[in-house]
């Protein structure tokens, strides 16, 4: 049977690794390339390295450290993170990664999702998307959350799933860095209403909250940063839990 | 030992070479038509397009290459759906190395399509899978699979059983990922690197 998936996320600025809390704030944690290494000895069945850098000169630092995660690393590894044309996507799969994630530019230009996937194939586009719950319903926001568009999270999804993204990472910023548990809810209602895989991202706190991510919210994988990083949870520890659960996992 | 990967049009096809420098093997990644069939071992790994990538291989006439190997050549994923016979996506024709066709996944219980990430395969006593046992979990992104034949040597349940590998001849290939599948992946690999023809 087919695991669900934990996914550690490493935010990446200049080569090292951070995370904010609620998108703001970054704090650091490590060097990408080791963290990523023992998150694999541990059991990770996937990485995401997020590239949070905008200068041109962070970004070829993030493909140099891309080639060296491809280099050490023996399981999945999806980047995003300043992409915005087909060129970008070439030089990070040439560079050595397995998927990339788009997110502003996806909403930018909703197209780029059409053409990833005709070139290189639906599995490689990962679709990120941050929504936040207004009083009119669940919003997509742009750049790191710091915009709000009159984008609607269940149609977007939607949208980007006909378009031929092969996954959607969906991250509720209002759940993000508290670690009260992931947004199920919506989760459960994009994973019901869609035919592609739902990563659950943002609000991590507990072993708990991935049972939940994955029973109530119906998650195909989810995805955490800090709980991670600073040992607050052993990925082995919480596969061993979860296998307890009933939930299928890759020990 | 010679090992060629060959170098096409497709995304990451760098994967497989990090991962054979890991167990000690220098792999030259090449389209050289020479270098390609003097290789003591030959690996077409792919993540991809059908249709796409098939037009690039004939316009290189690697196609005809691939077909007349005759040492071990190891297909991988989107490599192993092009040595088939047909494929749905893009209704492409492709090498006949294995005559079978490759099907789009239909879901008949809310599966998700493409089929991604970890799952087990239940292996025969094929040489390729040596020391790899039925509960042992590998990478898959597909959406698309080759269906149970007379080459099958490892089958994964999803959807339906269908074929995770197929050898024939001195043809091999694996519909997961053996590259990105930890320890397990290595061990393929290294069984493919210690075939003998």
């Amino acid at each position: 049977m087919l695991a669900k998936r934990i996914i550690p996320c490493l935010d990446i600025k200049d080569g090292r690794t951070v995370k904010g809390i609620n998108f703001i704030n970054l704090r650091e944690a490590g060097d990408p390339v080791e963290l990523g290494q023992a998150y694999s000895e541990q059991g990770a069945d996937e990485l995401v390295y997020l590239d949070i850098t905008a200068s041109f000169e962070g970004r070829k630092t993030f493909t140099d450290l891309v080639k060296r995660v491809a280099a050490h690393i023996s399981i999945p590894f999806t980047v995003g993170g300043g992409i915005h044309e087909l060129n970008d996507v070439d030089r990070l799969l040439n560079a050595g990664a397995d998927k990339v994630s788009i997110n502003s530019s996806a909403i930018k230009n909703p197209q780029l999702i059409d053409e990833i996937a005709k070139h290189f194939g639906n599995q490689v586009c990962v679709v990120a998307i941050d929504a936040k719950q207004m009083p009119d319903g669940w919003k997509c926001f742009l750049n790191g959350g710091r915009v709000e568009t009159d984008k609607e999270l269940f149609s977007w999804a939607k949208e980007v799933s006909e378009r031929g993204a092969g996954e959607i990472l969906f991250t509720s910023m209002d759940h993000d860095g508290v670690k009260t548990g992931f947004a199920n809810e919506a989760l459960c209602q994009l994973s019901s209403m869609l035919s592609i895989p739902i990563i659950a991202s943002g609000g991590a706190g507990t072993k708990e909250h991935f049972r939940d991510a994955f029973i109530k919210g119906k998650a195909d994988a989810a995805l955490a940063a800090s709980v991670f990083h600073f040992g607050e949870i052993q990925i082995s520890e919480l596969k061993q839990y979860l296998c307890k659960e009933g939930i299928q996992i890759r020990l | 030992m010679k090992v060629a990967i060959i170098k096409y049009n497709a995304g990451n096809v760098y994967s497989v070479y990090y991962a054979l420098k890991r167990l000690g093997i220098e792999a030259e990644l090449t389209d050289d038509k020479n270098i390609l069939s003097t290789a003591d071992k030959v690996i077409f790994p792919g993540v991809g397009e059908a249709q796409t990538t098939m037009q690039y291989l004939r316009t290189r006439q690697l196609d005809q290459l691939i077909q007349s190997l005759k040492q071990p050549v190891l297909g991988i994923c989107l490599g192993m759906q092009l040595m088939c016979r047909h494929s749905e996506e893009g209704n492409a024709e492709g090498l006949n190395v294995f005559p079978t066709d490759v099907l789009l996944f239909k879901p008949n219980n809310n599966e998700k399509v493409p089929h991604m990430g970890w799952n087990t395969i239940n292996p025969t006593d094929d040489p390729l899978m040596k020391g790899i046992q039925a509960s042992d979990y590998v990478y898959f992104v597909h959406s698309y699979y080759v269906p149970m034949c007379p080459y099958t040597i490892a089958q994964t349940d999803y959807v339906q059983p269908f074929s995770a590998a197929l050898h024939k001849d001195n043809f091999y290939a694996t519909q997961f990922h053996p590259e990105k599948s930890g320890k397990i992946g290595e061990q393929i690999l290294e069984n493919f690197l210690n075939l003998q023809i």
